[in-house]
Order: C-alpha cells, then sequence, then structure tokens
C-alpha cells in the first residue's frame, strides 16, 4: 500500500484520533495520532491483512519544546514492504501515552527509555522503570530545558 | 515440616526430600562473558534459569544529548564512531548516508565504493570479534588468536588509510576525510586470497568442533516470529531464518549493483534459530564480504573523494529515518532538523540494545553455563547497547 492508502484506512477506521496527516513535502509520510488511541491504531496496523506491520522499526522520544513532548513510531511490514511513521503529542505537564508493548515486544525498552530521558509515562506498561540512568537519577536529561544538576548523591559533579 | 513456604520434592536416589526454592544470583557488570560492563540478574532454581534481567547503563554516555550540543552536524561523527567501537566504520556509514538523504546531496562514485569496501571490512573485523570471543565463552582459546591475528591484517589496512586502528573518524558528510593510499587495491586483492583459506582453517578448528556444536546446537531457540516482534535483526533475525537484509530489502549506496548472498539459519546442527546457527551465519557472512570486497575494488572508479559543500551544513527543517545493516543488525538514524547547523535531535536505534531485549526469550528455561552460551551468540557491544 502507498502511504496515503494506510492514512485514507486509518481515516475511515478512526476518524478523529487521527490528527493529522502528511505524504508531501516530508521524507518519511506520518500520520499524527492521538497519544491515548495509539494501542488500539497500532494493534489494527499489525494485525489488519492490508497493513501487517510486524516491526516497530524505532520508537524515539521528543521534546518539541515549549511545553510538548512527543513520541514516534517507525513502522515497516516485512510481507508487504511499506513503511509508514506514527507520531503522536503529549503535553510536559500529563506526559501520558498509551503503551504499545503488548503490540511489540520490542517496545518494552524502547519505551522504558522514552520514560527514562524524557519522562514520558506509557499507560499499560507492564514494567516502567528506568533503564539507562541510575534509578536514583533526578529528572529527564533529554529535555530541552534540563539543567545538569550541580550534585549526585551529595557528591560535587566536576564540571 | 508441611508448612515450609518452599517446595519440597524427592529426587531419586537421594531417599529423602531436598528443599528448592528460586535464587538470584547476579552475573556481572564485571564478568568475562558479559562482553564489557552488562549485569545480568539471573533468577535460577537450582541450575535451570527461571528468568533473566539485564541491567544496563554503565556505559551511558549520553550520546543524545552530546550531539543536540554540537556546533555542527560534522562534529557529531567522532562520537559515533565511540558506539559499537568493534566496527565504527559501520556507523559513520549510517550516519553519513542519512546526512546526504536529509541534504539530498549525491557523493562521487568513488566515494561509494570505498565506504562501502569499509564497511565490509568492519564487518569481517566485527564477526571476528564475534566468533574469536564466543569460542573463548565456551571454552575454545585457540579460534580467539587465530581471529586477532586475522583482524590484524584488516586493521592494518585501516592504519594505513586513515591513521587510526579502532575509532576512524573516516567518513565525512558529503566524502571521506582523505583518499586512499596508491597500494590500496593491492592490499585488499591481497587480504582476500589470505583470508579466504583461514576460513576454512575456523571452520575446521571451530565450527563443526563436536564440542562446539554441544555446547551449541539446540539451546537459546530463538523462533522467527518471535524475532520479528522483537525487531532484533542482523545475525540474530537471520540465525531464526528470517531471509531479511537491509543490504538487500532497503538498499543503500551501493549495495544493489553487487552481487552477493544473505546467509540464513538451517537448523543444520540442531533447531533453526539456535546459537549454532547464529554464530555460523556471522561465519558465512565474512565470505560475502570478502566476495563483496573483490567486486568492489575490482570497479573501484577513479575521482574525487568528497562532494561540494556549503562550509556550513544547515539542512532544511524535517526528519527522516535512515537504517543500514551494520555487523550487528539494523542500525538505525532518526534525525530531527529545525534548519539550523545543530542537529535538533538525534536518536539512534541500535541493533544490539534491541537484540538483547530479547535475550529473556531466549534464555528462560536453560541452564546457568547456556546463558553464557546465548549471550555471546547475540554478539553485543555495551557501548552501543548503553551509547
Amino acid at each position: 500500500m502507498t502511504p496515503q492508502e494506510i492514512i485514507e484506512t486509518l481515516r475511515s477506521r478512526f476518524g478523529d484520533a487521527i490528527l493529522e496527516a502528511k505524504t508531501e513535502g516530508v521524507i518519511d509520510p506520518f500520520v499524527k495520532v492521538s497519544p491515548l488511541s495509539l494501542k488500539e491504531i497500532s494493534h489494527f496496523l499489525r494485525d489488519d491483512e492490508k497493513t501487517l506491520f510486524d516491526v516497530l522499526m524505532c520508537l524515539s522520544g521528543m521534546d518539541y519544546t515549549g511545553g510538548k513532548l512527543g513520541v514516534v513510531y517507525h513502522l515497516h511490514s516485512t510481507s508487504l514492504d511499506h513503511k509508514i511513521v506514527l507520531k503522536t503529542e503529549v503535553t510536559a505537564e500529563s506526559p501520558h501515552a498509551a503503551s504499545v508493548e503488548s503490540v511489540w515486544k520490542t517496545a518494552n525498552w524502547h519505551e522504558r527509555e522514552a520514560f527514562d530521558l524524557f519522562g514520558i509515562v506509557f499507560d499499560g506498561h507492564p514494567d516502567l522503570r528506568r533503564i539507562l540512568l541510575p534509578d536514583d537519577w533526578e529528572g529527564h536529561p533529554l529535555r530541552k530545558d534540563y539543567a545538569v544538576p550541580e550534585f549526585y548523591n551529595g557528591m560535587k559533579v566536576p564540571y | 515440616m508441611e508448612e515450609r513456604m518452599t517446595s519440597e520434592r524427592t529426587v531419586a536416589g537421594f531417599g529423602r526430600s531436598l528443599k528448592t526454592e528460586e535464587m538470584v544470583l547476579s552475573m556481572g557488570p564485571q564478568h568475562p562473558s558479559t562482553h564489557g560492563v552488562l549485569r545480568l540478574e539471573l533468577v535460577v532454581d537450582g541450575e535451570i534459569v527461571v528468568d533473566v534481567i539485564p541491567h544496563l547503563g554503565y556505559l551511558h554516555r549520553c550520546f543524545e544529548k552530546h550531539c543536540e550540543h554540537m556546533t555542527s552536524y560534522q562534529q557529531v561523527i567522532p562520537y559515533a564512531d565511540r558506539m559499537d567501537y568493534v566496527a565504527a566504520m559501520s556507523n559513520e556509514f549510517g550516519y553519513v548516508v542519512a546526512m546526504e538523504k536529509l541534504l539530498k546531496i549525491k557523493v562521487p562514485e568513488r566515494v561509494e565504493y570505498i565506504r562501502v569496501i569499509m564497511a565490509e571490512f568492519s564487518r569481517i573485523v566485527s564477526h571476528l570479534i564475534a566468533v574469536g570471543t564466543y569460542g573463548m565463552d565456551i571454552g575454545a582459546v585457540t579460534p580467539f588468536l587465530f581471529c586477532m591475528r586475522d583482524r590484524e591484517r584488516v586493521l592494518d589496512i585501516f592504519e594505513q588509510t586513515c591513521g587510526a586502528r579502532l575509532l576512524y573518524n573516516y567518513m565525512w558528510i558529503g566524502g571521506l576525510s582523505h583518499d586512499v593510499q596508491p597500494n590500496f587495491a593491492e592490499k585488499v586483492r591481497s587480504f582476500c586470497t589470505y583470508f579466504r583459506p583461514k576460513l576454512k582453517e575456523l571452520n575446521d578448528l571451530l565450527s563443526y568442533n563436536k564440542i562446539f556444536i554441544d555446547r551449541t546446537a539446540n539451546v537459546g531457540v530463538l523462533p522467527a516470529d518471535v524475532a520479528l516482534n522483537y525487531a532484533v535483526s542482523g545475525p540474530t533475525l537471520r540465525g531464526s531464518g528470517v531471509r531479511w537484509d537491509v543490504r538487500k530489502n532497503d538498499p543503500y549506496s551501493i549495495y544493489p549493483t553487487l552481487d552477493f548472498e544473505i546467509p540464513v539459519g538451517t537448523g543444520a546442527m540442531g533447531t533453526v534459530g539456535d546459537c549454532w546457527d547464529r554464530y555460523m551465519v556471522r561465519v558465512k557472512e565474512m565470505e560475502q564480504s570478502v566476495n563483496i570486497l573483490e567486486q568492489a575494488i575490482e570497479k573501484l572508479p577513479p575521482g574525487d573523494v568528497q562532494a561540494a559543500l556549503p562550509k556550513r551544513i544547515r539542512p532544511d527543517a524535517g526528519d527522516l529515518y535512515v537504517r543500514t545493516e551494520t555487523p550487528k543488525g539494523e542500525l538505525g538514524y532518526y534525525l530531527v532538523s529545525d534548519g539550523t547547523a545543530s542537529p535538533f535531535r538525534v536518536k539512534v536505534k541500535s541493533p544490539c540494545f534491541v537484540n538483547l531485549s530479547a535475550l529473556p526469550a531466549m534464555a528462560r528455561g536453560s541452564m546457568i553455563a547456556d546463558v553464557v552460551a546465548i549471550l555471546g551468540s547475540i554478539d553485543i557491544v555495551l557501548g552501543e547497547v548503553d551509547r
């Protein structure tokens, strides 16, 4: 399927949950979806025989500045050989998105990473802990407004 | 006695019941078979592994945060080198391919050929380390020494080309740091002639060794559908019998013009997707890399090694995801540009990180000693897992 057809299918199926879509003027065509309907959309994209997105290539957390965070999902189908990008946006005050761990197991660690570095909370994740930073780390370093701490556990950080 | 919480069972020959309970065993962060600083929390029931919980981050050095603080896109390349430090050329390759797609520029053909030669060399180097250390994990020391000896030949070529043996900073956006030496083609050819018989030697010494097969066949089986659900890639995916390689299925650079095969696991010694299959895919890939080297060096065109670029690189605002096939698997760069001279976001989808996340699925139900065999067969580099 072409990206345009995938977007049409999603629009007719999910309606209001599809917020925006762009195929022209961008390198990778994307669909912007509502963060709480992500799981249903992902299930549909994986299981529908016309889309069959069996591989989640990449899941990236984003900080779009101005109190807006986001998650970007790069999907690929090995059997039908087509791609689509899902984007979703959450606010920094309430950074909740639905977890897709039950759809693609690979999302487990990717979501933990996005939680660790951006503080995005994935509802429904079975084990949402920090993954790269120590458990007692404060703050989420990849946010654009992150200030490097002067002390870690009472020790002065030398720079 | 009956009210004890621990389960009790009678073991034949002991004549009395044994108490069994689950125990947590910490493997690493300093452990020779974790290939770096990785800690595995093993939940064991006697010798049987009930669950594996990896703890990572010991080598985390904020690669992505560093990238955002660079003053130009070019400065990211030395940092990219340090992710998978045994195959640094492949990391650079992925980044420059992504950058050139973002900037919509074409590089001279000579550059493409030299890049592919370097990437395939680094595949050989990485697989030699993977195979050698894997043998050592299992208890075979000699193959490791042989692999290191052959690796040295490739490192000599790298050193002669760009002055560095491990971290090269050789591929730049739009070209290379400098051209290869005049005797480069001759060196590559003589390496190919040297290396083919050595692969046979490796097979005789390790691959078809009875003890090695007993330790690896039918161990840590990863079925193809589970592998895809975990999005594992590289030899770990192909070991499960999935013929999937970014060089063939989502081609980049000059790979479509080259003739090579994608080896997959066949279950020759046990089950499809066991440790031996993953190991053997690497050995066969080295052979294919030699094929690619020979073709590429025949066709290597003359010309310039740097495309015309503005002094200050400012890509248009936009984002893209580009993946390339490194020795470990599918390395993806998600680049976001806001139109300024420094990256807005660089996200790396590291193949080692993703492949390691499938370790618990492979290791549950196996013996403690098999966890070492399974971990070695995934071939992780912690520099890339933790970034």
